[in-house]
């Protein structure tokens, strides 16, 4: 399936008019990434919370694996999105990987030096990798939404243009 | 960081400046900065620590109370051109400083509490040590979802050869309510934080 954007003008026969950048209709991407930041900020929280003690796990595990189910579904919507500024996207996405890389990086040093272990570590070592995936996501998609668009690219033979 | 560029009237094209998004330079400050606090959480001494927490705490609490309610109100009512170059100039190392000082905060906090043994379930006051962590969690909501990208997707805009103000103006209007809520959150910061450190 490919997610097109689309105008707010109005559909007929005509060829649909360009998009405009400020117009355009996409997929909430940038809003289930925050709906899977919140689901992992709870999650710190709880675990939080509790430490140093030994807390329950259920909740944040499901808070995890709720905001990295959120993920994943945000990131297959993104990748059918068509057109779609894609320099632009992965532009700002490697960068934003590579600061939040650093920042989720500080966070479970702390953790670690902190001799945070087993089960809770995995919890919120996890959490932060989901939060160092939404928020490059967040950051590129905003960015590349108001790009002009690039065409898709098209396979031929055995390589791609 | 709630500081706007937004046109006076939308859709009205703001003037091209040529800058960098990222300055080079202020990286090394950053490297610098993650450095220092690595090396106070592995020494886990306790001025270091109470050093980046309040110095960091302190600048991001006081940025933000300055650029909400002074700041950006003045720039409010600059000419278009004047708003745009400020807004080139300054935005920059606000996408730099921001995160530094909010990762400075945080890690040096944490480390902090748990020395002090404010982390424990039966420290007295270990309600508003999570009450902290959730006020802390919805500023981090406001500025990941809402702030950062909008100031990032204005910093590419004006970086065309002809920025769109209507797409300016459509990002600028989120800072007009992200504002609030972070100006709110700040001043509860400041409540719990006083309170923690006088009782």
């Amino acid at each position: 399936m490919t997610v097109r954007a689309t105008t707010t003008g109005t559909a007929g026969d005509n060829p649909a008019p360009a998009p405009s950048a400020a117009n355009r209709r996409l997929p909430p991407i940038a809003e289930v990434a925050v709906g899977s930041v919140v689901l992992m900020l709870t999650g710190g929280v709880y675990l939080a919370a509790h430490l140093p003690g030994h807390p329950p796990l259920g909740p944040a595990e499901g808070l995890v694996i709720g905001g990295g189910a959120l993920s994943l579904a945000d990131l297959a919507m993104l990748s059918r999105i068509r057109p779609f500024s894609w320099p632009t996207f992965f532009l700002v996405a490697r960068w934003a990987l590579l600061a939040y890389g650093v920042i989720a990086g500080m966070l479970e040093y702390v953790f670690v030096f902190d001799h945070t272990r087993g089960a809770t570590l995995v919890v919120l070592t996890v959490a932060l990798a989901v939060f160092a995936i939404d928020v490059p996501t967040i950051l590129a998609f905003t960015v590349a939404r108001y790009q002009e668009t690039t065409p898709p690219p098209t396979r031929v033979h055995n390589g791609w243009l | 960081m709630t500081a706007s560029a937004q046109p006076a009237t939308i859709g009205e094209a703001p003037h091209r400046v040529d800058f960098e998004i990222i300055p080079p330079r202020g990286l090394l400050v950053v490297g610098l900065v993650l450095a220092g606090l690595v090396a106070a959480v592995a020494t886990n001494r306790l001025w270091a620590l109470d050093f980046f927490h309040v110095v960091g705490g302190g600048m991001w609490t006081a940025l933000d109370l300055f650029l909400g309610f002074v700041l950006g109100p003045i720039m409010g009512r600059l000419s278009i051109p004047a708003r745009t170059e400020f807004t080139t100039r300054f935005m920059p190392t606000m996408i730099l400083i921001m995160p530094t000082l909010v990762v400075a905060t945080l890690a040096a906090g944490w480390q902090l509490a748990r020395h002090l043994g404010y982390l424990n379930a039966s420290y007295s006051h270990h309600g508003w040590v999570v009450a902290s962590m959730i006020v802390v969690a919805v500023m981090a909501v406001v500025a990941l979802g809402i702030l950062e990208p909008a100031n990032l997707a204005v910093l590419f805009e004006l970086k065309k050869p002809q920025p769109n103000g209507e797409v300016i103006a459509k990002l600028m209007r989120r800072f007009i309510y992200s504002a609030g809520i972070t100006g709110a959150m700040q001043v509860v910061t400041l409540v719990i934080m006083t309170r923690l450190a006088t009782t």
